[in-house]
C-alpha cells in the first residue's frame, strides 16, 4: 500500500521536488538520448519480430499446402504417364486437387533462367503437376512408392525438404527479436541507472541539506525519479515516432523481396509501439528509484 | 527532550566523548563550550542523529535512535533547528527559497507567508539579500541565514554550532537575542561556542546552563565564567 502510494506520490502533488536538484542540462539530454535511441531500435526490433512471424506463419500454412510432381519421359510416354499420376492423385486421399501445369504456366517459370523464345515443344522439358492438398495432407511415402510403380518417370517434390529450415530461420529470427528487445530494456536500465547514480553523486550536497532539514528519502528521491521518468518518456516518445515513420516509409510490399519489403506493421500492431514509451518510463521509474534509494540508505 | 546516558562516540577507534550524561528539559537554556577539537560539534551531531553514538543510549523526544528508521529521523528533524558550523545550502534557488525549503519538504508549503520570511530576513540582518543565490552571500550572512532557516519551522529544539563564529560583536549580540526570545516563547536551546564573553554577558539575560567538554567528558562549567 505505501509503496503504492509513493508510486502515485512521483506524479502527483509537489511540483516543487523537481526544483531542488538543479537542472543538469547535459546529463538530461544524454538521459533523453539514450531512451530515445533505445525506442527507436526496440520498433525496429519489433517490426522484425512480427514480420518474421508472420513469414513463418504464412511459409509453414502456404508451402504445406503444396507440393509437385515431375514427370520425365521420353516423348510419347509423357500424357500416358501424366494420366496415370493424375489417377493416383485422385484415389489418393487428403489431396484436394491436381493438375498438369500449361505450357504457357512452364514457360513462364523458365524465363528467368533461359530467356522468353523457348522452344518448349522441341526441348526434352519434364511435366509439371501441382498438387494442392487437404486436411492433413497425404501419406507422402506411401504416394511416393505408388507414384514410382505407376509411373517411373514421376518424382514427387513435396517442398518439406526446404520449407523445414525455411520456417525455422524465421521462427528464430523472431525469437531473437523479441531478446533483443529485452537486452535493450536491460542496456536502457542499466544506463539509467548509471545516469541516476551520477546525478545522485554529484548532488551530495543537495541530499545533505534536504537531509538536515527533515526530508524524508521518499522526498528526495521523487526529485530524481520524476525527472529520469520525464526525460525517459519524452526521449523513447520522439525515438519510437521517428521509428515509426520509418517503418511507415517502407515501400509497399511487393511480390519480389516480399520478405523487405513486408517489414512493417500490419492492421492493430501499428499500436504496439505506443507502449514502448510508456515501458521505457516503467523502466527509468524504477531504476531510478532503486538507485536513489540504495544511495540514500547509505547516507546518515 | 534530548536525553544522552553514558553516550560514548569515537572515530576508528579514537574517543571523541566519553561517558556522557545530559538531558536537555524543554524550555532550557544551554551554552556548549570546549577547546576546538573537543568535540562539541560531536556531541550536537549525536544529538540529531546525524552520528550514531558507538556506546551508551541517546533519546531524542523519547525515542531511542537505535530503534529510529529513517523516516522517523526525517520526523524528528523537523521537530529540530540546526544551524551548522560550516552551513550548507541549495545553491541554485534564492536565500529566501532556501528558508522557506524546510516547509516544502515537510509537506507544508502552503503555510508559506512571504510576510513572515520579510520578518525573518530583517530579524537577521538580510533584508537586503534575500533573492542573492547563496554562494553570494558572506561567511556571516550564511550563518544568519542558516539561524533563519532553523527557525522558520518554530521548531522545538535549537541546535546551534558557533552561531556568532563569523559576525561582529553587535550582530552576535542581535542573534543571540534572538535566540533568548525564542527561549522565552518555550524553545529549548543549545549553543556550541567558545566565546566566554558572549556567554557571560547571555548569563544576565537568561538561566543558562553552561556545559563543558574536557578530555571526552561532559562537565558543568560553575562560576569560573
Ligand atoms: N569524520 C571524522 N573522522 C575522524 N575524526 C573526526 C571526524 N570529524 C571530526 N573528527 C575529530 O573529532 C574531534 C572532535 O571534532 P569536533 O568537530 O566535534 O570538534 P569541535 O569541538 O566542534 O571543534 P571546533 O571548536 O573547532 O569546531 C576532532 O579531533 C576531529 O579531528
Ligand atoms: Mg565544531
Amino acid at each position: 500500500m505505501d509503496r503504492l502510494r509513493s508510486i502515485f506520490e512521483v506524479f502527483s502533488g509537489d511540483t516543487n521536488a523537481d526544483r531542488v536538484v538543479p537542472p543538469s542540462g547535459f546529463t538530461s539530454r544524454l538521459t533523453s538520448f539514450t531512451a530515445g535511441a533505445m525506442a527507436f531500435l526496440t520498433v525496429f526490433a519489433l517490426a522484425l519480430s512480427l514480420a518474421t512471424g508472420r513469414l513463418a506463419d504464412r511459409w509453414d500454412a502456404e508451402l504445406a499446402r503444396t507440393s509437385t510432381i515431375r514427370i520425365a519421359a521420353p516423348e510419347g510416354q509423357l500424357a500416358a504417364q501424366s494420366e496415370a499420376v493424375l489417377e493416383v492423385l485422385r484415389t489418393t486421399p487428403g489431396i484436394a486437387s491436381a493438375r498438369v501445369m500449361s505450357d504457357a504456366e512452364q514457360r513462364k517459370l523458365l524465363e528467368p533462367w533461359f530467356g522468353p523464345d523457348l522452344p518448349l515443344d522441341t526441348l526434352p522439358v519434364p511435366r509439371l503437376i501441382e498438387v494442392l492438398e487437404e486436411g492433413k495432407g497425404p501419406d507422402m511415402a506411401g504416394l511416393k512408392l505408388r507414384l514410382s510403380a505407376e509411373a517411373p518417370g514421376a518424382v514427387l517434390d513435396d517442398h518439406t525438404r526446404w520449407r523445414k529450415p525455411l520456417v525455422d530461420a524465421a521462427t528464430r529470427l523472431r525469437l531473437l527479436g523479441l531478446v533483443s528487445i529485452m537486452l535493450i530494456a536491460g542496456s536502457m536500465a542499466a544506463m539509467i541507472t548509471l545516469a541516476a547514480q551520477s546525478a545522485l553523486a554529484a548532488n551530495g550536497q543537495v541530499i545533505g541539506v534536504l537531509r538536515l532539514i527533515g526530508a524524508r528519502d521518499v522526498y528526495i528521491a521523487r526529485a530524481f525519479v520524476r525527472r529520469f521518468t520525464l526525460r525517459a518518456l519524452i526521449g523513447a516518445a520522439i525515438g519510437t515516432a521517428l521509428a515509426m515513420i520509418g517503418v511507415a516509409f517502407m515501400p509497399a510490399p511487393a511480390e519480389e523481396g516480399a520478405f523487405l519489403t513486408g517489414l512493417g506493421f500490419v492492421g492493430w500492431h501499428w499500436f504496439l509501439p505506443l507502449i514502448v514509451p510508456v515501458i521505457a518510463a516503467v523502466v527509468a521509474f524504477w531504476a531510478t528509484r532503486l538507485a536513489a534509494f540504495r544511495a540514500l540508505s547509505r547516507l546518515s | 527532550m534530548i536525553e544522552l546516558k553514558n553516550a560514548g562516540f569515537n572515530y576508528g577507534g579514537r574517543d571523541i566523548l566519553s561517558d556522557m550524561t545530559l538531558r536537555l528539559s524543554p524550555g532550557s537554556f544551554h551554552f556548549l563550550t570546549g577547546p576546538s577539537g573537543s568535540g562539541k560539534t560531536t556531541l550536537l551531531n549525536l544529538c540529531y542523529q546525524a552520528l550514531m553514538p558507538t556506546t551508551g543510549m541517546v533519546r531524542i523526544f523519547e525515542q531511542d535512535v537505535r530503534a529510529m528508521t529513517r523516516d522517523d529521523v526525517a520526523r524528528v528533524r523537523r521537530r529540530i533547528g540546526v544551524v551548522h558550523q560550516n552551513c550548507q545550502f541549495l545553491d541554485h534557488i534564492s536565500v529566501r527559497d532556501n528558508l522557506t525549503l524546510p516547509l516544502a519538504v515537510s509537506g507544508r508549503e502552503s503555510e508559506v507567508d512571504q510576510g513572515n520570511v520579510d520578518d525573518l530576513l530583517s530579524w537577521v540582518g538580510l533584508s537586503e539579500r534575500g533573492d542573492a543565490l547563496p554562494p553570494e552571500l558572506s561567511g556571516g550572512e550564511r550563518q544568519r541565514a542558516a539561524l533563519a532557516r532553523a527557525i522558520i519551522m518554530s521548531p522545538d529544539l535549537i541546535l546551534a554550532d558557533e552561531p556568532t563564529g563569523n559576525v561582529d560583536w553587535e550582530m552576535a549580540q542581535r542573534l543571540i537575542a534572538l535566540l533568548v526570545e525564542l527561549n522565552r516563547m518555550g524553545k529549548t536551546i543549545l549553543i556550541a561556542t567558545h566565546d566566554l564573553n558572549l556567554i557571560r554577558n547571555t548569563k544576565s539575560e537568561v538561566s543558562a546552563r553552561v556545559l563543558r567538554i574536557n578530555n571526552t567528558k561532559l562537565q558543568l562549567a560553575g562560576a569560573d565564567l
